[in-house]
This record gives C-alpha cells, structure tokens and sequence, in this order.
C-alpha cells in the first residue's frame, strides 16, 4: 500500500472514530442512560450534562494516563530492577550511579548547561529582538536569526564539527589561527572548556526562539509608557532596562524556563560531537549510553533527569498562567 | 513662568501635511484647551510642542529659547497621557519619583516631592500599591502627580479625562482647575475635544480645523463673536443655525432677506456697499424666541420635542437642509410638537457671516 493512501486511510479512520465516539457517547449518555423522561426528565437532564463534560475529558485524560503517568510510575518501578528487569534491587541503581565519577560529571557538567544555556539564549534572544526592531533590514536579520531553530540538532552539531574540525581545511576556528600562523587545535578536546563550544550550538539554535517571543512581548508594551520615560528623561538604556525589561519580566521567565527545561533534555548535541567524552557527558547522554545495556541504570538517570526538572517545569507553568492571566 | 511661541509651525508625514500655519503666542500662567473635530491635529500639535513629535516646519520657542531640536526631557515641560501611561511594574512613589532619580536628586528632595505631591492629590495611602490596584480616577491623578513632582514650566494634559465615566469626569476636571489655582504661574495646555472641559477650564481656547487654527479666544469671545461659521457651529451645543439670505440693509443694524423666507436684523454693522451681498445669519437655539407681533426669522413646524425640565428642544422639519433647525426654548414646552412656530432673535444675537468669514471682524 502506498504511504499516501495509508496516510489517508489513518486520517480518516481517527477523525472518523473521534466524531463516532463523541456522537455515539453523547448519545448513550441522552437515549439509554439518563433519557429526558420518566417521573423526573428535569433530573436527568441535569445529571447528563454533569457527565457530558467527562465524555469529552476522557480521551485527552486516558492518553496522557497510557502515555505519561503509566511511563513515570513504569519508570520508577522498573529503576527498581537490575539490567535485564529480573531481579529487585531496590536502590542499588541509584547507589552504583552517585558511586560513578562518570555520573557526578555529567551532573556538573548540566548544571553548567542549565547555567549557561538559558541565560545566554534570553540575553542574546533579547537584545536580537529590541536591536532588530529599531533597523530597516531588522526582518531579514531576525529571519537569519530565527533560521537554526529550523535544524534539528543532530544537523546543527554537524555544521559545528565543521567550524569545530581540526583541520584548517575544514575547520573555520583553525582557518582563523591557521592565518595567524598558529597552530591547529582541537576544540572539542579541551577539558572543560569544550561543554562551553558545545553549549553555544544550543545557544545558536535557541536565540531565535527567545528573540522572536521576546520580540512579540517587547512590541506589546504600551507606547505611551515608552514615551512617558523618554518625558521623563529616560535614555536609551534606562528606557530599556528600567521600563521594558521590567514589564516582560514574565515573558523572559517563560522564555527562561522554557530553555532550561530543553537544556535538561538536549542529548544529540553531546551525542553527535563528542559522543561525552573528553569530559562532556550530560545526563541524557549518559543515560543514552546505558540504554539498551543497563535498563534499569538507565531508567533510572531518566527518573533523576525527570526529578531536576519538575521543579523547573512547575515554575514556568506558575509563570505563564501568571501572564496569561 | 514661561511664554511659548509657535511660528509657522507645520507638521507633515512625508507628503501628507496635517498642520500647516500655526502661529501662537502663549503667555506664562495661561490654561490653553486645544479644542477641534478628531483627526484636526490637537493632540499632534500637543506632541511636537512635547517633543514626541517632530517639528517639520517653523520654529516653538519656550521662555525665548527655541526649542525644535531640544531633547523632551529639557524642554521643562511634563505631559499626562489619555491612557495614563503609568509605568505598571512600578510603585506609585516609584512611578512619581522616576524622573527625579533618572535626574540623580537627592533621595530626600525627591521623598519630600513624592510626598508633596502625594498631599496635594490625596494619594497618600496609595504610595506603595501597583497602578493596577488603583481605581481609574486614582490612576489619573497618579498620573498628574508624576508630572507635579517635575515641577515643569509647561504642563501638557492629552485628553486626560476621556477614559474616565462621567462623574468622575467632572470631579476630576474640577481637580485639574483647583491644581492651575494653586499653581497660578504654571502655562498649561490641555487638549480635549469635550466643548464643557474647553469652556469651563480655558483661559484661552484655540480652535484647530482644516490643518489650522481656526480662532483663538476666550471663551466667551469664542462663543459671542466667532470669526467664522466653523467654530460659530463647532462652540455650544446644539450648534448654531445657518440661514442663507441677502442684505437688504446697511447701517448700524443690517436687515437680512432670507431665501426660504423670513427677515433678520443683526446689531452687525455694515457698509452701503454691502447692500446685495449673500451672506449667512447665525442664530444660536438658545438665543430663539417666539416671534410675537414682529416678522420672524425662521417660520416652521415642531417635528421632535426634547423636554429637558429646565429646557425645551425643538426641532423643526428642515426640507433640504442638512441639520435639522434646533431651538432651545426655556421651560417646557412638550405640547408644541406639530405646531407651527415663528421665531425671532435679538439683533444683538444674530452673527452674519459671508463666505464663511464673520462680517464682524472685517
């Protein structure tokens, strides 16, 4: 069967089940279960529009239940296991994990990410965004911009291999020091500072994103406040940052948070370049690297990754009903 | 403390010219309302003066200095906006101390200012709230306050009353009359298109119309003598009836042949000259009274009758002409409808106007 008749075939069949089950839901509920008849219809037709809300919640409710709740709890349980799942073994996982330099490297090494990443992305998103607004050629710029947010990762850390590569044939770093008349070296490979060639792949991809909705924010801000300051003697800078900042604060937070939850996330960068090593390795990665090898280890970096960011993710969702609201 | 002077004055965005001409002299102490139709540039005019705009053509002078290219900051002058353009993220004390510190006072002048301030509008026990916990009224005056702890030389209010319901309206227009009271030296200039803020609050009105001032007076100057049918129409409410006519004859009192019939006498003066000359009487309703034993000006039937209590409204049929004919009668007056009135005015009431212009400034 052809890929485009099978893609119709499914399309038809979802939307279809979907209109089937909301009719056929709704009704049962209004036919068979409370029909508007009887000693009191007024009851029962109150009754079914208290259950008529669930009809819908349902199908959003089971999926998020099969698809998340079960893995987490899944997750937790199987962390319990050793690698093939057979025997219990409590919290030897996580013991065997503090124990591994490996893993207390990867822990610095994404705090050093959580660290960088998100502050470098807002702030440089932030600055694209006011400095794009003020010049004619600012769509163009911020279209450049905005462009690496279009790469997946695995592409993007490929073109910075290239920038990266130790080659001055290839690599543009070295293309530089090569003109210099110094010798080629190897980014990737210098201890500790090579999380920070690694982490500015991110920081290229994720400008774009802070820049475009920190730019929408900045163009919300109303005028007259803008030239109340200016009235008020403002300059440019205390325009900025005493009276724009300051009114999408929520926005940047969001923006913040956005990017540390990704950041916690983010193993193809790491995976694609240095594959963790030279003292690169990150959660994710650490843990793709026992996938398929040590479930149960594995599982359970994925549960502590799960833990660090809840408290991330729990903020930023306080924060964008906050300016929502 | 401080003249303003306006010469030439002309804004245009690119080829579109929206002013053009505006010649203005404004002495120090002064409340001048820009008043006009919307979009006749009052609130543009407004902007240049504060700088927000820039100035395209002629030159704005401030105590003498000429002002087209000065920063807004150093002109001395502070402006309320219609939205209030409270800075949200601040305090009220924050938002009215925000210029003084961009300024690098010292922080106890600018406490003693805020509080000052805060005094003088009743905010006291608003100081540490959010704009966003303050009433409509409340943030106005958070607003105006801003602008008091500048202590500028020029006040600019644009439109500072229009997002605010009716009652509070009036309180808070009264509030503004009360702060020019108490600070007889400051010029302000308050721009509005509600002809009660423009009477009750101008020393001087200017009229802005068709990209130019239209007339510049007092308000009773504007609403005795206009100098052309624009602002004659444009000043009281309901605006003043136009009848088209012929001057029949001259001399200290002119008598006036109408086209649809009727005569006028007006105490406006004119020459033997004039004699022929197609002109337009004004009369305001106001100033209508039932033609007893003379000739009337206007002769009609009563088609919509609006008791107020203190006044009546009529209005009469009017064949072809574009706003109906109004004449405010005192008391009341509710059995006239479908009645024919005649009605007469006081020659000293009557306005003549040719081409527009008013016969009394020639």
């Amino acid at each position: 069967m052809s890929p485009i008749l099978q893609g119709i075939i499914t399309i038809v069949l979802g939307v279809g089940g979907c209109v089937t089950y909301f009719y056929a839901s709704n009704l049962i509920l209004d036919k068979v279960i409370f029909p508007p008849k009887g000693s009191d219809p007024g009851r029962n037709i109150n009754r079914a529009n208290a259950v008529r809300p669930w009809l819908f919640l349902f199908p959003a409710i089971f999926a998020l239940g099969l698809y998340l709740a079960y893995p987490v709890v899944g997750s937790a349980w199987r962390s319990l296991f050793d690698r093939d799942g057979a025997q219990f073994i409590g919290l030897g996982n996580y013991e065997k994990l503090a124990a591994d330099p490996t893993f207390r490297q990867a822990v610095f090494n994404n705090f050093l990410w959580v660290l960088v990443v998100p502050a470098a992305a807002t702030f440089f998103g932030l600055m694209a965004a006011q400095l794009t607004d003020r010049i004619k050629w600012g769509n163009i710029a911020k279209s450049l911009i905005f462009m690496p947010m279009a790469i997946s990762f695995v592409g993007a850390s490929l073109i910075w291999k290239f920038v990266y590569a130790n080659n001055p044939q290839i690599g543009l770093i070295n293309a530089i020091r090569d003109y210099f008349q110094l010798q080629p070296i190897d980014p990737l490979q210098i201890p500790f500072w090579n999380n920070f060639f690694l982490m500015v792949i991110l920081v290229w991809i994720q400008t774009g994103f802070a820049m475009v909705i920190l730019s929408a924010a900045l163009r919300g801000i109303p005028e007259e406040t803008i030239e109340a300051a200016v009235l008020d003697g403002a300059n440019p800078f205390q325009l900025f940052f005493k009276i724009k900042v300051p009114q999408i604060m929520p926005t940047i937070v969001v923006v913040w948070t956005t990017i540390t939850i990704l950041v916690l996330k983010v193993f193809d960068i790491v995976y694609a370049t240095t594959g963790g090593n030279f003292g690169t390795q990150i959660l994710p990665s650490y843990m793709m690297q026992y996938m398929f090898r040590d479930d149960g280890r594995a599982t359970a970096v994925a549960f502590v990754i799960m833990i660090i960011v809840l408290p991330v993710m729990i903020w930023n969702i306080i924060q964008a009903r906050k300016e929502t609201r | 403390m401080a003249d303003l002077k306006l010469e030439n004055v002309a804004k245009s965005y690119g080829e579109v010219q929206v002013l053009k001409d505006i010649d203005l002299d404004i002495k120090a102490g002064e409340l001048i309302v820009f008043v006009g139709p919307s979009g006749c540039g009052k609130s543009t005019l407004l902007r240049m003066i504060a700088g927000l705009e820039k100035i395209t053509g002629g030159t704005l002078e401030i105590d003498g200095v000429r002002m087209n290219d000065v920063p807004p900051a150093n002109r001395g002058i502070a402006m309320v906006f219609q939205s209030y353009a409270l800075y949200p993220h601040m305090t009220v004390r924050d938002n009215m101390a925000f210029a003084l510190k961009i300024a690098k006072m010292p922080q106890a002048e600018i406490d003693a200012a805020v509080e000052k301030a805060a005094r003088m509008l009743q905010l006291e026990p608003y100081l540490d709230r959010l704009p966003k916990a303050l009433s409509g009224g409340q943030r106005q005056r958070v607003a105006i306050g801003r602008a008091i702890v500048r202590d500028p030389k020029v006040y600019l209010f644009d439109e500072p009353l229009s997002n605010l319901d009716a009652a509070l309206r009036v309180a808070t227009r009264i509030e503004i009359a009360q702060l020019k009271e108490a600070m007889p030296e400051r010029t302000m200039i308050y721009v509005t298109h509600d002809q009660v803020e423009a009477m009750t609050l101008a020393s001087r009105i200017v009229v802005l119309a068709n990209k130019g001032i239209a007339q510049v007076g007092t308000p009773l100057e504007l609403y005795e003598k206009p100098q052309n049918e624009f602002v004659a129409q444009f000043i009281g409410s309901p605006s003043m009836n136009l009848f088209p006519g012929e001057v029949v004859e001259t001399g200290a009192t002119t008598v006036v042949k109408l086209d649809r019939g009727g005569v006028a006498r007006s105490s406006v003066p004119t020459q033997p000259a004039d004699k022929g000359l197609k002109v337009n009487i004004g009369v305001r309703p106001e100033d209508f009274v039932p033609a007893e034993g003379v000739e009337p000006i206007y002769t009609g039937r009563v088609d919509i009758v609006e008791a107020l209590g203190e006044v009546t409204l009529l209005y009469f049929e009017a064949e072809g002409e574009r706003d109906p004919i109004i004449a405010k009668l005192p008391g009341i007056h509710h059995d006239r409808r479908h009645s024919e009135i005649g009605l007469t005015a006081d020659p000293s009431k009557v306005h003549l106007f040719a081409n527009g212009q008013s016969l009394l400034y020639r």
